[in-house]
């Protein structure tokens, strides 16, 4: 790692890392900074590859070449309706990758103890100063790898700091991965979205997460390693166990979290085979994650801790009794109601995205436009099951992204709206949020939907939402259910709009 | 517990208080349900749609009276009907308590529950079984329909081949539920329609309805309509002056006249005088519905329809609900299966007559053998409270000042976090060596750089931000391949793996995010 080569190319590709991040803050730069992005990659991957202690040249570029043709297939395969799915699946990949990695450098201490010991040395012994290394001869040394190496000439403190840094990087890898795994399932409806725990519930996870630190210590105490095994198991029992108790409207700080963590098992990694720039991205997507999670769980208007601790927790009083009925309404009077209204707002859930019905919005929405009308999006920050899911469909069906609004800029505008279309939504459009203090959601900001003159709720059945909390939305007196699946309730309504 | 709705007696009375549809409703609350022979007739509903809703048909009134616990009817009962009570029976019917004291006290006496469906409470909770409500708007369009019958024009004005056609113009006073639905009934069958009302605030509501609200030249202190339960209140000599010279004004232009303006427990305001009458050009309607409290205009004939000497048609009925039975019957029954709801809150059959409710306490008249009227104000207040006092515009100073504060909260923040950190970095540099340290500056100065990139991404852009930093996290592919040339094979088949799943990611989730930006249009 001592190649000047190297380190300069890490450089730019930090850079350029920064560079693609810092880019999203706008559609057009975005376009251009996913190039930053590829850039920066292709050059560390080249870099460490023609840098030193390199091997199996050959093997490496098949292997990427094969990781290429399945992320291609994954890539252009996969629906936008899916890709919540997608970044879970791919989260537990850089979960596992850490994992083999921090094995890795275990393996390869043992192996440079072994050394030492074969030349009647010990590993980590220092010299008369107190803390350099005594380090090997340098005829053995330079038969070992680099990554040999670095280790070779660790000093006691420093071998101990190495081992702390790869038990964080197993650690932490191994709940990303059983963790993303199980969001995978959740959100392709595989497994049980529901919050689920065993028996003893979160004792268990502080039962599992206590064990891991006691095997940490012991293999710190050079217990050998069999106790990073047993904690790796553990860890993975934990990711497991964690995101099985956490319900499915929670599951875009879940994606977040495990973005997050992905990101500081890479760091952790990065510390302990001495790489700045593993250090420097793990740290990027690391905070990154960490401020996507706060933007979400601020959105629901949830501390972190109780996301993580799982489910909604039991309301501090009766919930307020739910008056009135739910008028259902057919695809004729909708078209009435928008041939005759000014301004349109549309409020779309994750039930556009489970019934497709993205395209029908769009379609709809140039009928509308081309009439005139005022039509415009609203989306809620936690719509969706991932950060930004709304936009991203909208987008796929070609609504420009300027009449696309978030809550806040658009919130204040209800009033003045003559239909507000509520489509596939249902927790993020409760009045109980606001009226009824012992509301599970109370406190949490919401569109304000109600309070145009008119509102349509597009909605399979009577159900509740996806956190079984009664809407009083639905029993308004401006609101009508316009019942049926979502993508073909628009298509009767679409041929009506003249 | 068993309700029953016996034939209405009064003549003309072709309402009727359950309907097939509220019989059904209410078993599933688990009651039974009985109706005396030909109750529905006169509204369209025969004995036979009733049976077939499970509802038991007695022969006459007197044994629907014994059969049922709950006795459901409209009008308010007749004396016989009264006696016919029994203890621990319950009446549920318009009473209009405040001028039928006698028989209220007879009903108390005997024991029974007498709920008066024109004391329920006028709050939004109770607006579901408001019958005076559904009545007036039954009333108000019906008035409409009635003028347009006697009116010899087109409410609509046209240009046709033969001849143009002005359009009507009608004038409501008063626009209480009745008022605001003849105004929307005017409205919608094309009449130009002016409103007028003594509370200006219903001015907006008004002109929703598509009406244009008459404004007076008269500056007054309005009292709040939420206190008197949203009716209007008298008002003052001077009011009612400003008042009659602007409708004097528009007495000639009108060609439709709909009063409704009626004060509670009082006579019906003179609004419309004779010289008004007189003034209007002939083939011109009234209709007015206060007539029942000796009508808003003078010449008013309680349930007739007169003309006057110049031609001005005045409709006096008093039963416009009843001659729309089939419409008024399902509305009034619907307001007392909702009632029913009300007591019974288990929705098992078992009525639980809850004197702390509001609703319920204010307008059950007489229970366990007291007179319960008049009822204490309800604990919650009613409707539509006058406009509160605007917000006060923050003066630039007071601005200036919270920018102040906020700033110095802000920085406050920031001297605490960054005291925390730097304890934090320093305590790791105690005990750390210093080749751990150079990477862990690294380390805090990337967290800080990611901090303040990731704030700036667009919220739009948070799934190309996870896809990308999904791309950029593989970038642990550097261990793998750093690892792969090792001497030992678990090494290279674990970095192998490391290093095939990582450019899975890399690729994926590159090509995921382009995928998706180019979606991304303007308009």
């Amino acid at each position: 790692m001592d190649f000047g080569f190297t380190i300069a190319a890490y450089a730019v590709a930090a850079v350029l890392f920064i560079l693609s991040l810092g880019g999203l803050s706008g559609q057009e730069s975005a376009k251009r900074a996913v190039w930053y992005g590829i850039a920066g990659m292709a050059i560390a991957v080249v870099a460490t590859m023609v840098g030193p202690g390199q091997g199996l040249w050959g093997a490496s570029i098949v292997l990427i070449a094969l990781g290429a043709a399945v992320g291609y297939q994954l890539a252009t395969r996969v629906q936008m309706t899916q890709m919540p799915e997608l970044v879970a699946i791919m989260h537990s990949l850089v979960g596992l990758a850490a994992v083999f990695v921090g094995f890795n450098a275990d393996i390869m201490i043992n192996a440079v103890a072994g050394i030492y010991e074969a030349n009647s040395l010990v590993l980590g012994a220092v010299g008369p100063d107190g803390y350099t290394a005594i380090g090997l001869p340098k005829e053995i040394n330079d038969g070992l790898s680099s990554f040999g190496q670095l280790i070779a000439k660790k000093s006691n403190v420093e071998i101990n700091i190495l081992k702390i840094e790869l038990v964080l990087g197993i650690w932490i890898g191994a709940v990303t991965f059983t963790g993303s795994v199980i969001a995978y399932g959740k959100l392709a409806g595989k497994v049980d979205t529901s919050a689920k725990q065993l028996p003893g519930g979160h004792l268990l996870n502080a039962g599992a997460a206590l064990g891991s630190v006691l095997l940490a210590a012991l293999y710190l105490g050079d217990a050998g390693s069999w106790t990073l095994v047993l904690l790796t198991l553990l860890a993975l029992f934990i990711g497991y166990h964690l995101i099985m108790g956490i319900g499915g409207a929670d599951m875009p700080v879940v994606v977040s979290m495990l973005n997050s963590y992905s990101g500081w098992a890479a760091a952790a990694i990065g510390f302990s085979l001495g790489n700045d720039l593993l250090i420097v991205v793990g740290a990027l997507v690391g905070s990154s994650g960490a401020i996507l999670s706060y933007i979400m769980c601020k959105a629901m208007n949830r501390s972190f801790i109780s996301v993580i601790l799982g489910g909604f927790g039991g309301a501090s009083g009766p919930a307020m009794e739910v008056e009135g009925e739910q008028v259902a309404i057919d695809a004729d009077g909708v078209a009435t109601a928008l041939n005759e209204a000014d301004s349109v707002i549309i409020i779309p859930g994750y039930g556009m995205a489970v019934a497709q019905a993205q395209q029908s919005v769009s379609e709809l929405v140039r009928k509308l436009r081309a009439k005139g009308k005022t039509v415009r999006f609203a989306i809620h920050p936690v719509a969706g099951r991932l950060p930004g899911h709304m936009n991203v469909l909208l987008a796929e069906a070609k609504v420009p992204y300027d009449i696309v609004m978030e809550m806040d800029e658009i919130n204040d505008d209800f009033p003045d709206t003559d239909v507000a279309i509520v489509i596939g939504s249902n927790d993020i459009v409760n009045p109980a949020a606001q009226e009824d203090p012992n509301s599970p959601i109370a406190g949490m900001p919401v569109l304000e939907c109600w309070k145009a003159k008119q509102v349509f709720v597009s909605k399979r059945g009577q159900g509740t939402g996806y956190s079984g909390i009664e809407n009083p939305l639905f029993y308004k007196e401006n609101t009508r259910m316009f019942y049926g699946d979502a993508k073909a309730s628009l298509d009767t309504l679409l041929p009506k709009i003249d | 517990m068993k309700i029953g709705t016996p034939k209405e007696t009064a003549t003309g009375e072709n309402r009727v208080a359950m309907t097939p549809d509220s019989a059904l409703q209410l078993q599933k609350l688990g009651h039974d349900c009985v109706i005396e022979a030909g109750a529905g007739a006169a509204a369209g509903f025969s004995d036979q749609l009733y049976k077939d809703a499970g509802v038991e048909v007695v022969k006459t009134g007197a044994a629907l009276f014994k059969a049922a616990d709950i006795v459901a009817k409209v009008r308010p009962p007749s004396e016989t009907e009264v006696k016919r009570l029994r203890e621990g029976q319950t009446l549920i019917s318009f009473f209009y308590p405040g001028s039928n004291e006698k028989l209220m006290g007879l009903a108390a006496d005997k024991g029974a529950t007498v709920i008066a469906m024109d004391m329920v409470p006028r709050i939004s909770r109770a607006q579901k079984m408001d019958a005076l409500s559904s009545m007036a708007n039954i009333a108000g369009y019906r008035a409409v329909i009635e003028a347009g019958n006697n009116f010899g024009r087109f409410f609509t004005g046209q240009v046709t081949a033969a001849g143009k056609v002005p359009p009507a113009k009608v004038l409501v006073v008063g626009a209480g539920v009745a008022g605001l639905a003849a105004i929307g009934t005017a409205t919608s069958l094309g009449a130009i329609t002016y409103a007028f009302d003594v509370r200006p605030e219903v001015a907006e509501q008004v002109e929703s309805m598509g009406a244009e609200f008459v404004f007076l030249d008269f500056e007054e202190e309005q009292q709040d309509g939420a206190a008197t339960g949203g009716y209007a209140a008298v008002s003052s000599p001077e009011f009612a002056a400003a008042q009659l010279a602007k409708f004097r004004e528009l007495a000639p232009e009108m060609d439709i006249v709909i009063t409704t303006a009626l004060i509670p427990n009082r006579e019906a305001p003179e609004l419309w005088t004779e010289d008004m009458v007189k003034a209007m050009k002939p083939g011109s309607v009234i209709v007015d519905l206060a007539a029942e409290r000796g009508g808003n205009c003078k010449l008013t004939v309680m349930d007739e329809k007169i003309v006057t000497d110049n031609g001005v048609t005045i409709i006096g009925y008093t039963d416009f609900p009843s001659r729309m039975a089939a419409q008024s019957s399902t509305l009034y029954a619907t307001n007392i299966r909702h009632m029913m709801t009300d007591l019974t809150p288990e929705k098992d059959g078992v009525v639980n007559h809850n004197m702390e409710d509001d609703v319920i306490r204010g307008a059950t008249i007489a229970h366990a053998k007291e007179v319960t009227f008049p009822p204490p104000p309800p604990k919650v207040q009613a409707i539509a409270a006058q406009k509160k006092e605007p917000v006060k515009e923050k003066t630039p100073e007071e601005i200036r000042a919270e920018e102040v504060a906020a700033f110095k909260a802000q920085t406050k923040n920031q001297v605490i976090l960054l005291g925390v950190g730097a304890l934090l970095v320093l305590s790791v540099g105690l005990v750390a060596p210093a080749s751990f340290m150079q990477h862990f500056i690294v380390f805090v100065l990337s967290v800080f750089i990611g901090f303040q990139v990731i704030w700036n991404v667009a919220h739009s852009l948070h799934t190309p931000l996870m896809a990308v930093t999904n791309a950029i996290s593989s970038i642990i592919i550097l261990g793998a391949l750093i690892q792969i040339g090792s001497s030992s094979a678990l090494i290279t088949i674990l970095a192998a793996a490391g290093v095939f799943m990582a450019s899975v990611n890399i690729f994926g989730g590159f090509l995921v995010t382009r995928r998706m930006l180019a979606m991304f249009q303007k308009s």
